[in-house]
């Protein structure tokens, strides 16, 4: 029997985001954990395989990613080369398989957690190909007739932005979360595991600007929590007061060290045109 | 009992499966969730619900079901006996279709539509697309499954939902859904396939032979670089007016698809091609791209892709200032001559219903000027129009 997660000390873990990771943990079948940018998926991954002893193997996709990159690659290049230069390992087809990520996590002589990042970032068709891998843990080796199967079944956590639509066929494999933006007591834990000495005031204004700032409709990049610790962390090194964070005065509307929040000008102008009607409302 | 809430599940639009269902008895089975109804929500939530839009369905399924309450559907319909309800006639689904039918949206929208239904509907019906019975096609009811459901429900019935829906048309619009944000992404293969066609081996198979045999015989690899992505597209969108509703889906549509061409250009104009067009909305008057410019900016291997109603007066296609907006010098078909013969690839996606093209002459009169490469905004139509872009 596996052990439990439950977060960790730098990791807060919602009580349905310990239920799907347990689930998937005992069943052995990959997570996919869904969620606005910033809100953890990456790096859950990471606090499983910490929490659980486990080693890690990430698998970044990019837009270029197939499938079979996660299993291996047969160099046939080199080996064409090598054979003009009469090298001797040229004969065995194996010298030249390079293993990809999934096969190094079946490899591993402890139980491994996989990490697949943002698979919709690759093409449409990229879950479907890995449907019976991710499924039966197994996959063959063409090049060599050898089938390789997971001595341990990895913990596959999977993550995704959204940006495309997974087939079904792959997501009835998988347990699924949505990892929901914290609310504001959460987010106050969150921020407690990361600034432990942060001063209750500074933490309490911060925490009003930042929901404030997310508040705003029609942002096009709503900040998230690692931009809020990233401001933090800012607000922390210039040594700002909390006073500076209360928007009172009439004359600056955007809070101090906006950049970290703010990631274009199109947001910047709109927060300031909202700040601006909302002030003169109040009078 | 779980299988009761498996049905309601299914009732109440979540697509669950009988592999999910079977994840959850065997998470249950390894004492995954122990004992506590929390904990029972969030295991079920995980292994049934594979998509955060169905988290609110999900959560009223579950309050109904473990309430002991009777469903909302039965409550509503008093006088339907409940073992009717439930009968779980399900047409056989294709994958495709199942993609398409997402589910009904907008709850109390549909609940508010359905107790009016029920107080028209007298008896029990079967099949059918508009009463509430089993195995029909309506958004009500169950059993049935309607691909139209997210138009209807979801989006609060667009102009004309409802009276389609009483027309029985819906049945065969299937693959000719107008695009929403749900089906930009089955739009998006399309255009991906499309986009990648000119994906070309990196291996030059002939240049590596033949600069092995210069090399005497010892392997020297050549390689050609990957032709990629290599679709470029200009993209020019109808704004204002009818065309208001129309573009954010458009816009959606192709700031999505954008990753995907390596040069997307887009350009706004209202109603029709005159000698120039803008890109900021906000700055129409004051920041505007000569025609022309174009013309000489872009070579004629972009593909064109008009997205328009062309529902206008005739006048403002035909005659020299007939813009009804400013004193144009040529007329807009000289304008889109002069476009159409820069760029040979060209089309015209339409939102408006392409049945409805007979009735408004400007449609007409654009279509002719564009050899009738004009589609509807369709996942259909835009399969057409891309193979015209193709060809």
């Amino acid at each position: 029997m596996t052990s439990k997660f439950s977060g960790t000390e730098r990791y807060v873990a919602t009580d349905d985001l310990m239920m799907a990771v347990n689930a998937a943990v005992t069943l052995t079948r990959p997570l996919l954990v869904k969620g606005e940018p910033g809100t953890g998926k990456t790096q859950l991954a990471e606090e499983i395989a910490a929490a659980l002893d486990k080693p890690l193997y990430r698998w970044h996709i990019k837009s270029t990613t197939k499938a079979q990159h996660g299993l291996y690659e047969y160099d046939a290049v080199s080996r064409l080369r090598d054979s003009q230069l009469g090298e001797a390992k040229v004969h065995d087809i194996g010298n030249y398989i390079v293993k990809g990520r999934l096969w190094e996590a079946f490899d591993s002589s402890t139980q491994a957690v996989l990490l697949i990042d943002e698979i919709d970032k690759a093409d449409i068709e990229f879950p479907n190909d890995l449907l019976l891998e991710l499924d039966r843990m197994e996959f063959f080796v063409h090049e060599t007739r050898e089938l390789v199967k997971a001595r341990h079944r990895p913990i596959v956590v999977i993550t995704s932005n959204n940006e495309k639509e997974l087939p079904d066929a792959f997501l009835r494999r998988c347990f699924f979360h949505f990892i929901r933006f914290p609310d504001t007591e959460t987010m106050t834990r969150i921020v407690a595991v990361h600034f432990p000495d942060l001063k209750r005031e500074l933490l309490s204004e911060a925490l009003n600007a930042f929901f404030r700032v997310r508040e705003v409709p029609g942002l096009k990049k709503k900040p998230s929590t690692s931009e809020l610790l990233d401001w933090l962390k800012l607000l922390l090194a210039e040594d700002v007061p909390p006073e500076a964070l209360r928007t009172d005065d009439p004359r600056k509307s955007l809070p101090p060290l906006y950049g970290a929040l703010l990631k274009n000008e199109q947001d910047v102008h709109l927060f300031e045109q909202v700040m601006f009607l909302q002030r003169r409302q109040q009078r | 009992m779980l299988n009761r809430f498996f049905l309601t599940l299914r009732d109440a639009g979540i697509p669950v499966t009988l592999t999910e269902y079977l994840a959850l008895l065997a998470a249950l089975d390894a004492r995954v969730a122990v004992e506590d109804v929390d904990g029972f929500y969030y295991l079920a939530r995980a292994a049934l619900v594979k998509d955060e839009k169905h988290y609110d369905r999900y959560d009223r399924a579950f309050g109904a079901h473990f309430k002991g309450a009777e469903q909302a559907f039965a409550a509503l319909a008093k006088d339907i006996p409940a073992d009717w309800l439930r009968k779980t006639l399900e047409r056989v689904l294709t994958e495709e279709e199942k993609a398409r039918v997402e589910a009904l949206g907008g709850w109390d929208k549909l609940m508010e539509t359905l107790a009016e239904r029920l107080r028209e509907q007298r008896g029990r019906h079967e099949g059918g697309s508009k009463w509430i019975g089993t195995g029909g096609t309506s958004p009500f009811g169950h059993g049935g499954f309607n691909p139209e459901g997210v138009r209807i429900g979801g989006q609060g019935g667009g102009r004309r939902a409802v009276k389609v829906w009483e027309k029985r048309e819906f049945r065969n619009l299937d693959d000719t859904i107008e695009l929403g944000t749900r089906n930009i992404k089955i739009a998006l293969r399309k255009l991906r396939r499309f986009a990648r066609d000119g994906a070309a081996e990196e291996f030059d198979l002939g240049g590596t032979i033949d600069s092995t045999a210069r090399n005497a015989g010892l392997l020297d690899l050549k390689f050609v670089p990957e032709r990629h992505n290599a679709v470029k597209v200009l993209l020019f969108l109808d704004v204002g007016g009818s065309m208001e509703s129309h573009v954010r889906v458009c816009e959606e549509l192709f700031s999505a698809a954008r990753s995907e061409f390596k040069h997307l250009e887009y350009y706004y104009f209202h109603n029709f091609l005159y000698e120039s067009v803008w890109r900021d909305g906000r700055r129409r008057q004051a920041v505007r791209t000569p025609t022309l410019e174009i013309m000489r900016t872009y070579p004629p291997d972009y593909r064109l892709i008009f997205v328009g109603d062309a529902s206008m007066s005739p006048y403002e296609i035909m005659q020299p200032g007939g813009s009804i907006e400013h004193w144009n010098d040529e007329a807009g078909a000289v304008w889109m001559q002069r476009l159409t013969s820069r760029y040979p690839k060209h089309v015209w996606l339409n939102p408006e219903p392409e049945n409805r093209w007979d009735y408004t002459a400007s449609v007409g009169i654009t279509r002719k000027l564009l050899d009738e490469r004009m589609y509807p905004l369709t996942l259909e139509g835009l399969d057409r129009a891309i193979r015209a872009l193709r060809a």
